[in-house]
């Protein structure tokens, strides 16, 4: 279990680190938290050429509040997020589902922003951040620029960060309103990866559920949002029975993946449910 | 799990109170746990080199071309090594238990030479200055494979004409081996009994392949010093494995030292002859020089031997009120593409276990080893038993639905009773003592079983999406391996007795080589005791030594639960002869007659006289000086004793499962666990609680976790942690532990076993709790581990749950080579 050899750079700004990346050859990759680049790395799946450390890259790390979002710095860790007063005020979605990622070891190193631009299926932010229309402001030589989390998700562990490029930060709107949220988490041991998640994000008003955002992992290669279940949703009477329904078409449209822990049937079955309980819950009934 | 400061019989401070029985904390773990000790794989000596293994990516192939001139070349490689150029020296890896006298064994390489038969099998051996250096080096090595049809199933694997695993043989079959109690007069003739009962119940169990995963990888070094060698392992058979290699290799036996320092782990898996030991052993040899091989994780799974892989056919036969009149086993097992150290002889071991506790007069037993295209199994903890203890507790749970009973009267009318021991099973065995009932009228009560029935009621009346069932197993094992004639007449290779040396030294601290080597049981702190009351010497005044062949000259090692039961008692033994040599020389110096000599709290007193006195500590100071001692004895009160026992040992006990089955998603949840086991006489029971606790881990991690997949090609495809899934503590329930004491008459301490009990045991009464749960609802088996996809589909498609899928097969092409195929994240 030894990686390939490699150069290493270890720059201190998000500038310096842009500078390594374009001077690094070949096949360059960034180290996060390193707890996905490493065991790929020392599986020989990966061997890079130049690693470049984003762990002394201080800007790149914190939550600060910024009006009408808060912005979640890309190596914020994990349990930097659990124990975050910003987060736990205006996006306590992101502290559950964090908190269902592996295990303490793996959450003091691995980060927020490595989570997201390592982009697994199976991983658990990704459909946090879509439920919650969260923005990725990706930094390149040329400036920056921000994209939605609808465009952010490209393909199986591909994101609209291109090479030679950062992810420096995510912002996630503040929600205003009566809002009620929940990760629905399905796996088989409780340090494992989601075999299939729900993320419920949902503003009720008068009895009835004004607005429902439904975030699937591990649906296909990308996380979803499941549209179907949302525009049953929107302007349904608050009860059992209406989101019981509803959430009968999560899994439409979905191509869910076949492997060890379910086969797809399976996933599509287990998605229904999970978003039943996840609204349920999100909606406090 | 409670707290062990919650626990009652935590260290007395009374030092007269008996050693035997007090909750020590082990004397060993503030080193194991902070590893400040020697693992194998800490040891750096001078000019030592490191080895890594270039192995098969195919499961069988001919080997048309080997080319490692890159190898060779690069930075920091001293040498390569391939089949051909070791094939004259490297002989063959052995197999200790040839079951039957026609069984078939095709010879084990330790490096294949022109035909590889397993994915992760070794074809070249690289040797370099560095781990990494070697390491880089293995995807230099160019390897030309002819492909060979792969077998895989077994009941594929055994038909007319099926493809081989080994060419040049008949057959996939290495052997038949049958256990008939008729024939052997035990029992009564199998066929009758079936043909005249009134009810037969027939089903086919899997018992999945397991891999042991040890939590220390396996590491060797070897250093030849001249014509010696001393080889390092973290094994548990250091003793074993010095004959091994000795007849392996040829280096003579007084040549070859071999020490398994602290090892961490081992579970059966180190209980092996391993490709690697010897390839270390070869290559040192050639080069004169230290060498160093550790294994990664991902070699470990791939190639360690694994362990179960049977499929087993039961059928049981009663009478219309539940009396057991029959019951048949035939089993095919699967052997892997080779045999290793007691591969054949596993099923073997579980043949006599399959009656469990229950009075069955006729009973056949048959298996086929089966030879496939995939690592070897072996031991793993329980070894046979497991097996056997999973088909007839969960059978007896298919009768009692089919004759529409409880299946705890089932289990009472059949069971052996309190006042039939010793009793005489149809397999032959002479169960030593114990009560059934006992434990499990303290099992019921620890769980709060009418409770629980009457919640699982409530759930059923009101369709509760959430089901629960309680599942039981009555157990029994056979512990305590040892009688060396039993052993010879099953054909095992070795003896079963165990050895123990006992070095008074000249302050009065105590020096205790043992034969049974340890692995994480925690045997210095249990020897410790038992010499501790045997002498009447302090605790703390006890080291236990083990684990190297130049320390400890003779023993047997650890495995099958028998290393108090067989190695504790030699301890106690050699004591009796110490205090019977310091008795001789308490009498000269108190000018007393030995026969007026009393012994009692590690001192001689001549009786009626208290208070006058000499201690065994300080016997062993004069003795040491050696100026004043009686003719004709020798000066020393040291001694040594081997101990083998008549008999196994039969612990057994009652354990009970409560389970959540969630109907909606399948997902199983363990609700409550109790179990009251009666392993003999307790010398600690801190380190019974913790045998018990990790026993249940894995067995429970059978029936709901753990899992070796290959792929059709031979791939294995749980080749991770990410996919082969070992539960973690916050996957376990509280386990609620109780025990009964019925001492084992067959060795002194009076103790049965306690290793593999938990492991045993939890299996079936994890698996007859979640069909207790659906079956109302159309179950009536779901293959382990219960995984929540296969209880969904056994919910709403019928059947057992089916194979689990291998491949990610996403909607959208993937790049293998940045997607490993794991199923949950792909790291
Ligand atoms: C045992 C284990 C269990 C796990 N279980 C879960 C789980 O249940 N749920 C879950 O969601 N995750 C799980 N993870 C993954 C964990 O969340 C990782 O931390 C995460 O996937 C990657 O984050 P990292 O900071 O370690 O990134 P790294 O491993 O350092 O990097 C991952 C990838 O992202 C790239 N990258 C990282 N940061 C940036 C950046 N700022 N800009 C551009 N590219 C970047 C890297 O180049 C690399 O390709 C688990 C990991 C382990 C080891």
């Amino acid at each position: 279990m030894i990686p390939a050899p490699f150069q290493y750079v270890r720059p201190t700004t998000v500038e310096e680190a842009l500078q390594a990346i374009a001077d690094g050859g070949e096949d360059v990759k960034v180290l996060a938290g390193g707890q996905s680049l490493i065991p790929v790395m020392r599986l020989r799946l990966a061997a890079p050429e130049t690693v470049v450390d984003l762990g002394r890259v201080a800007g790149l790390r914190g939550v600060r509040d910024d009006g009408d979002a808060i912005v979640i710095g890309a190596m914020t860790t994990h349990s930097d997020v659990l124990s975050d007063p910003l987060i736990a005020e205006h996006a306590p979605l992101v502290a559950e589902a964090t908190a269902t990622v592996a295990d303490r070891q793996v959450r003091h190193r691995g980060t927020f922003g490595g989570a997201l631009v390592h982009a697994d299926p199976a991983g658990d932010l990704p459909a946090v951040a879509l439920a919650l229309d969260a923005e990725f402001v990706i930094a390149g030589q040329s400036g920056r620029r921000t994209v939605p989390a609808a465009e952010f998700f490209v393909d199986y562990l591909t994101t609209a960060v291109e090479e030679g490029e950062l992810l420096v930060e995510v912002r996630v709107p503040k929600l205003t309103g009566s809002w009620g949220m929940r990760y629905e988490k399905f796996n088989r041991v409780a340090q494992a990866w989601s075999i299939v998640a729900v993320a419920a994000v949902v503003r009720r008003e008068n009895g009835r559920i004004a607005e429902a955002r439904v975030g699937l992992t591990n649906m296909g290669p990308t996380p979803l949002r499941a549209r179907q279940v949302e525009e049953a949703l929107a302007g349904a009477e608050a009860t059992p029975e209406a989101v019981a329904a509803a959430a009968q078409r999560a899994a439409e449209g979905t191509e869910p993946s076949s492997d060890l822990n379910a086969q797809a049937d399976y996933r599509q079955h287990l998605a229904t449910v999970l978003t039943r309980r996840a609204v349920t819950a999100a909606a406090g009934l | 799990m409670t707290a062990v400061e919650d626990r009652p019989g935590v260290p007395s401070d009374d030092a007269a109170a008996p050693e035997i029985g007090r909750a020590r904390r082990r004397k060993e773990d503030a080193r194991l746990i902070t590893g400040m000790t020697t693992w194998t794989d800490n040891m750096v000596l001078p000019g030592m080199l490191h080895l890594a293994v270039v192995r098969s990516p195919v499961a069988h192939a001919r080997i048309t071309n080997v080319d490692v001139s890159a190898v060779r070349e690069a930075p920091g490689v001293i040498a390569v090594y391939t089949g051909q150029d070791l094939a004259e020296e490297q002989g063959s890896l052995p197999c200790a238990w040839p079951v039957t006298p026609d069984m078939v064994n095709p010879g084990h390489p330790s490096i294949a030479v022109d035909q590889v038969n397993h994915v992760g099998e070794a074809v070249a051996v690289i040797v370099a200055r560095s781990k990494a250096a070697a390491q880089d080096a293995v995807e230099l090595a160019d390897i030309d494979y002819e492909p060979l049809p792969v077998v895989l199933d077994m009941e594929e694997a055994v038909q007319d004409g099926a493809d081989l695993v080994h060419d040049h043989l008949e057959s996939n079959t290495s052997y038949h081996f049958v256990f008939d109690a008729g024939e052997m007069g035990t029992g009564s003739d199998t066929d009758q009994a079936f043909a005249d009962a009134d009810v037969v119940v027939s089903r086919r169990f899997v018992q999945q392949r397991l891999i042991p995963a040890f939590m220390e990888p396996r590491s060797v070094v070897v250093q030849p010093q001249g014509d010696n060698y001393t080889m390092w392992s973290a094994t548990q058979i250091p003793h074993i494995l010095r004959v091994m290699a000795a007849m392996v290799t040829g280096i003579p036996e007084h040549k070859l030292r071999v020490v398994a320092p602290d090892v961490g782990g081992g579970f059966g898996g180190k209980l092996q002859v391993n490709p690697e030991e010897i390839l270390c052993l070869l290559i040192a040899r050639r080069l004169g020089k230290p060498v160093k091989w550790t294994e990664t994780r991902s070699e470990s799974l791939m190639t360690a031997h694994h362990g179960r892989d049977q499929i087993q056919y039961v059928d049981v036969a009663a009478d219309r009120e539940g009396n057991v009149k029959g019951l048949r086993v035939r089993l095919l097992a699967d052997m892997g593409a080779y045999l290793r150290l007691i591969t054949p002889g596993v099923p073997a071991l579980g043949a006599f276990m399959y009656p469990g506790i229950y009075k069955f007069p006729a009973y056949r037993f048959e298996c086929d080893g089966v030879f496939t295209n995939k690592v070897p199994t072996d031991a793993y903890r329980g070894a046979g038993r497991p097996e056997a203890t999973f088909a007839v507790e969960r059978i007896m749970d298919e009768l009692a639905v089919e004759l529409g009973m409880d299946p705890l009267e089932l289990r009472r009318k059949n069971w052996i009773n309190a006042e039939e021991f010793p009793f005489t099973t149809v397999a032959g065995l002479a169960y030593d003592s114990g009560d059934y009932e006992t434990a499990t009228q303290e099992a019921l009560q620890l769980l709060g079983y009418d409770e629980l029935r009457a919640e699982q009621q409530r759930r059923r009346e009101s369709g509760d999406p959430v089901q629960l069932g309680i599942g039981f197993s009555t157990f029994t094992e056979m512990c305590g391996l040892a009688p060396s004639r039993v052993l010879g007449s099953l054909s095992f290779g070795a003896g079963g007795w165990e050895h123990a040396a006992i070095r008074m030294l000249p302050t009065g601290k105590v020096e205790v080589v043992t034969g049974s080597t340890p692995h994480g049981q925690g045997h210095e702190t249990a020897w410790s005791q038992l010499v501790a009351d045997s002498l009447g010497v302090p605790f703390e005044d006890v080291e236990v030594l083990h684990g190297d062949t130049a320390i400890s000259s003779r023993g047997l090692d650890t495995y099958g639960s028998r290393s108090l039961v067989v190695g504790g008692s030699a301890v106690v033994k050699a004591a009796d002869k110490v205090i019977a040599k310091a008795r001789k020389i308490a009498a000269h110096l108190l000018e007393a007659s030995e026969d007026d000599l009393e012994f009692a709290g590690g001192k001689f007193s001549v009786r009626g006289t208290p208070g006058t006195g000499l201690g065994i500590q300080e016997i062993a100071l004069a003795i040491f000086a050696a100026h004043d001692y009686p003719e004709g004895i020798e000066p020393s009160i040291d001694a040594e004793a081997t101990f083998d026992p008549e008999n196994f040992s039969f612990p057994h006990g009652t354990h009970l499962c409560a389970m959540e089955v969630d109907t909606e998603t399948g997902f199983v949840k363990i609700r409550k666990y109790a179990c009251v086991d009666d392993v003999g006489t307790i010398v600690n029971p801190l380190i019974v609680e913790g045998q018990v606790h990790g026993g249940l881990a894995q067995g429970i991690a059978q029936a709901l976790y753990e899992e070796a997949v290959y792929d059709d090609d031979g791939n294995l495809t749980t080749g991770t942690f990410v996919d082969y899934l070992v539960p973690a503590a916050s996957d376990l329930p509280h386990f609620d532990t109780g025990n009964t004491v019925h001492a084992a008459p067959g060795n002194p301490i009076g103790a049965k076993g306690v290793g593999e009990a938990g492991c045993i045991a939890s299996t079936p009464a994890v698996v007859n709790a979640a069909l207790d749960a659906v079956r109302h609802l159309g179950v009536t088996d779901i293959r382990m581990p219960l995984t929540p996809e296969r209880v969904w589909r056994a919910l709403h498609d019928g059947g057992d749950g089916g194979e689990r899928a291998t491949a990610r097969t996403n909607a959208q092409a993937v790049d293998s080579t940045d997607a490993p195929s794991t199923s949950g994240g792909a790291l």
